[in-house]
């Protein structure tokens, strides 16, 4: 199905991207979507090539193959890109003797916009209280926000966000992460880089996750989730040693994972309560497994990276 | 796969797509920086008071015999204010009405002594004599004169600033001025039976009677020693003696006799240089007729001195200019500005156009308030003024603006292309004030500062030269002494030059590196 030209201006096209710094390969066939009405997280540990994918987006680096497109269109050839796309790079990046009013104004002229513009997204980012301030004496917090209101100036149906959550306090997480999804259930594209998959757990509703400078899994959160949990079961029991003779007998596999309690893995929450009461052996718990964000990501990036890619989008298909 | 999506609008009107927001961006990021605007005011104020405090420090202190003002402090104007030598032997008779003088030069010498004591014969390059039709005896008056000089032959020369070629080297050489009305034209001979004319001047509202005759001057004898650590001038009075004969008049000339005289006041007047014999007469003087030339240890103040700050403001707007630039790679803004503006040359252009503007502006008030600040000082010292044209004067304070001007563009440029404040502040230094400095401050021998004046881009400081270079009149002509080798629009034109290709390295180099 082809997507409609409105649904295009809210999207994403990152096609085999590939760069090199020297001989560091720093993008290797990176291809991803990004859609609207959706944040999409895009993680990796630090060097995987998601600051680089970025700036391509932006139109700031070069690359070497592949394209990158906003709405359809290279962001080179956007007119008034602001209106298409706002990004946030990084939040330091301001001449710290400019207040963060004047900040804002410069870029809002840029676009053929007023101050009025500048008052609504400072308002919009709760930033009005020290707008009028130096910049070089906000804090990361604060310099975050003022990077949000930059990246809300021309009201874009696109944004591109690298780390917005960098720095920021909890209750700034929290404001944070309640914005963004806002933002996305007004229908816009909502690319969120983080090298934290635990700061995207209750943000992103899907994740492009990278290494080495290509795309290892591209899949719905909860989709991951499930997968990463797998047909486990956690088991709480004072007699260890039987649990584990019992269940092994069957064909599990049992790990020891505390002095009271196992994972087993390859049966049922209701075979093993009933494994274990025909056998008589005591337990107090048995749940199933549901894995954490976090922990579905330490296991695809743990070692052999394609092939946890491989593994993972096979289930997750 | 749920289609719930509504397509997104953004609330924001789409307005137009110009240069003239690019320009406006810039303009509101170059306000918004204290530093840079008070860089700018401290850029006028230095220009300004460096140019007060050279001409509050300069002191004239000498007085000539019996406690009057010395030689040199009030020279004669001649016509239009400029300031002139005017001293000669004259041999002189009332010209009333039309008439002409003719006389054949027999020979010219001339001593100099470059002790006091032996004299040395030898004619200077412009040691001149021959006929004159002068307004009156009062130095600074109209004249027009037909010379035979020491080495560059007949010249028709008035007004001081005036010089015609003509073309007879030999000697004896007959020589004829004939007056009619406001006209004078001159003619020269070998033989008295072929003339030839070397030109036609015209002494606008020359009075009826006029004062004519036979005249002798030679300039001072000018030694300039340069050396790395500067230069020294020594200059000697010398005298030139011309004989005259076959001398005849028409029109009317009502006295019988001639008579001799030192205008403008000889060295001693124990002689006056005049003697008859038959129908020869012999006149023998020193001076000259010619414009006073400005320069080192002159007296005479010139429109440009009142902007020898300029260098000093100069620095401060490399700083500004530079940093506009480099501040934004230093703090990783220049992505911010690309990603507003991806088409990059057009982010360097509205830069090089708002930099243009602001040191313009900065240096054309600053030049505005300098030069008559720093006249208005210096008259008060008793210094006299080199009075120019006023197109001449505003040609320096607006091409010292431009200058200020085009540097800060050349200074964004060269930002741009090294990206770090400290290697851009240099680098223009090196080029552009360092140079300026070694050929103004007398460091260097006028020879490699010529060279430097002609292809750094300090040659734009040739736009602050108000004086023209005279080629009848003998002197260094250096750097040093207010005279660059370009002329005020070519020395322009070599900034504009290095600044048209440091944008261009500028916009390739912005265009295909990574921001």
């Amino acid at each position: 199905m082809l997507p409609s030209l409105l649904a295009m201006e809210a999207t994403i096209q990152v096609t085999g991207l590939r760069k090199r710094f020297g001989s560091t390969v720093a993008l290797d066939g990176m291809t991803f979507t990004v859609a609207p009405g959706k944040v999409t997280g895009f993680v990796g540990p630090n060097g995987a090539g998601k600051s680089t994918t970025m700036r391509a987006i932006l139109g700031l680096d070069s690359v070497e193959a592949g394209q990158a497109l906003v709405g359809g269109r290279p962001y080179r050839s956007l007119r008034h890109p602001l209106r298409q796309v706002g990004s946030l790079l990084d939040a330091s990046a301001l001449q710290p003797s400019r207040t963060g009013r004047n900040h804002l104004l410069w870029l809002a002229h840029s676009q053929g916009l007023g101050a009025r513009r500048v008052d609504e997204v400072v308002e919009q980012v709760g930033l009005a209280s020290a707008i009028r301030r130096r910049a070089g004496g906000y804090s990361l917090g604060m310099r975050q926000r003022l990077g949000i209101a930059s990246a809300l100036l021309g009201d874009p149906p696109v944004l591109v966000l690298d780390e917005p959550v960098n720095g920021m306090d909890p209750e700034g997480i929290r404001w944070m992460r309640g914005f963004l999804r806002s933002l996305a259930a007004e229908g816009r594209a909502v690319l969120v880089s983080s090298h934290l998959m635990s700061e995207l757990q209750d943000t992103a509703d899907h994740v492009v996750i990278v290494g080495r400078g290509k795309v290892i899994a591209d899949v719905g959160v909860s989709e991951l989730i499930e997968s990463a949990s797998g047909d486990r079961v956690t088991l709480r029991t004072s007699a260890r040693t039987q649990a584990v003779t019992v269940l092994a007998g069957a064909g599990a596999t049992v790990a020891v994972t505390g002095a009271d309690t196992l994972t087993v893995t390859g049966l049922s929450g209701e075979r093993v309560v009933a494994l274990l009461g025909g056998s008589a052996v005591p337990f107090s718990e048995v749940s199933a497994h549901r894995a954490s964000l976090e922990e579905a990501y330490m296991e695809l990036t743990r070692d052999a990276v394609e092939y946890h890619a491989a593994e993972i989008q096979e289930s997750a298909r | 796969m749920t289609a719930t999506t509504t397509p997104f609008r953004s609330g924001v009107q789409v307005g137009r797509d110009g240069f003239g927001q690019l320009l406006r961006a810039e303009w509101t990021k170059f306000r918004t920086v204290r530093g840079w605007v008070i860089g700018l005011v401290a850029a006028a104020l230095v220009t300004v008071l460096i140019g007060l405090f050279g001409a509050a420090a300069s002191n004239i202190s000498c007085s000539g015999p019996d406690g009057g003002p010395c030689a040199g402090m009030t020279p004669p104007m001649g016509p239009g204010g400029v300031p002139v030598h005017d001293n000669f032997s004259f041999a002189h008779r009332s010209l009333t009405g039309d008439g002409s003088i003719t006389a054949r030069m027999t020979s010219l010498t001339a001593v100099s002594s470059s002790d006091g004591q032996n004299p040395v014969s030898g004619l200077q390059p412009w040691t001149k004599a021959g006929i004159i039709i002068k307004e009156s005896t009062t130095p600074g008056s109209q004249y027009a004169a037909l010379a035979v000089t020491g080495e560059n032959g007949v010249r028709m020369q008035h007004n001081y600033t005036g010089d015609i070629a003509g073309t007879l080297f030999t000697r004896p050489s007959w020589l004829r001025l004939t007056r009619s009305g406001d006209t004078i034209a001159g003619h020269e001979s070998a033989d008295g039976a072929n003339w030839h004319l070397v030109g036609t001047v015209t002494l606008p509202g020359l009075p009826s009677t006029v004062r004519a005759g036979m005249f002798a001057a030679s300039p001072q004898h000018e030694v300039i020693t340069e050396s790395f650590a500067g230069a020294s001038g020594r200059s000697y009075p010398t005298r030139a003696t011309a004989e005259f004969d076959r001398i005849s008049l028409q029109g009317g000339w009502p006295d019988d006799t001639w008579t001799g005289e030192d205008i403008g006041g000889g060295p001693g007047g124990d002689d006056i240089g005049f003697q008859e014999s038959g129908d020869g007469v012999t006149v023998s003087g020193s001076g000259n007729i010619a414009p006073i030339v400005a320069g080192r240890g002159g007296l005479g103040t010139t429109v440009e001195s009142g902007l020898v700050g300029a260098f000093a403001g100069l620095i401060a707007i490399i700083v500004v200019a530079s940093t506009f630039m480099t501040s934004e790679y230093r703090r990783g803004l220049i992505r911010t500005s690309l990603s507003a503006s991806p088409r990059r040359g057009r982010v360097l252009a509205a830069k090089a156009v708002v930099l243009w503007s602001v040191t313009f502006v900065t240096g054309l008030v600053a030049a505005s308030v300098a030069v008559p600040l720093a006249r208005a000082v210096q008259r008060d010292k008793g210094h006299f003024m080199f009075t120019v044209p006023t197109a001449t004067e505003l040609r320096v304070v607006i091409g010292t603006a431009a200058l200020l001007a085009v540097a800060a563009v050349f200074s964004l440029a060269v930002g741009t292309v090294l990206r770090r404040s400290a290697g851009a502040v240099s680098v223009v230094i090196v080029v552009m004030v360092l140079p300026y400095i070694l050929a103004i401050a007398s460091v260097l021998p006028s020879g490699p500062s010529d060279w430097l004046l002609r292809v750094t881009p300090a040659a734009a400081f040739a736009v602050q030269q108000s004086l023209p270079e005279y080629a009848q009149v003998t002197a260094a002509y250096a750097p040093a002494d207010g005279y660059f080798p370009l002329s005020p629009s070519a020395g322009f034109a070599v900034l504009c030059g290095y600044t048209a290709l440091a944008l261009g390295v500028a916009t390739l180099a912005l265009r295909r590196r990574d921001a």
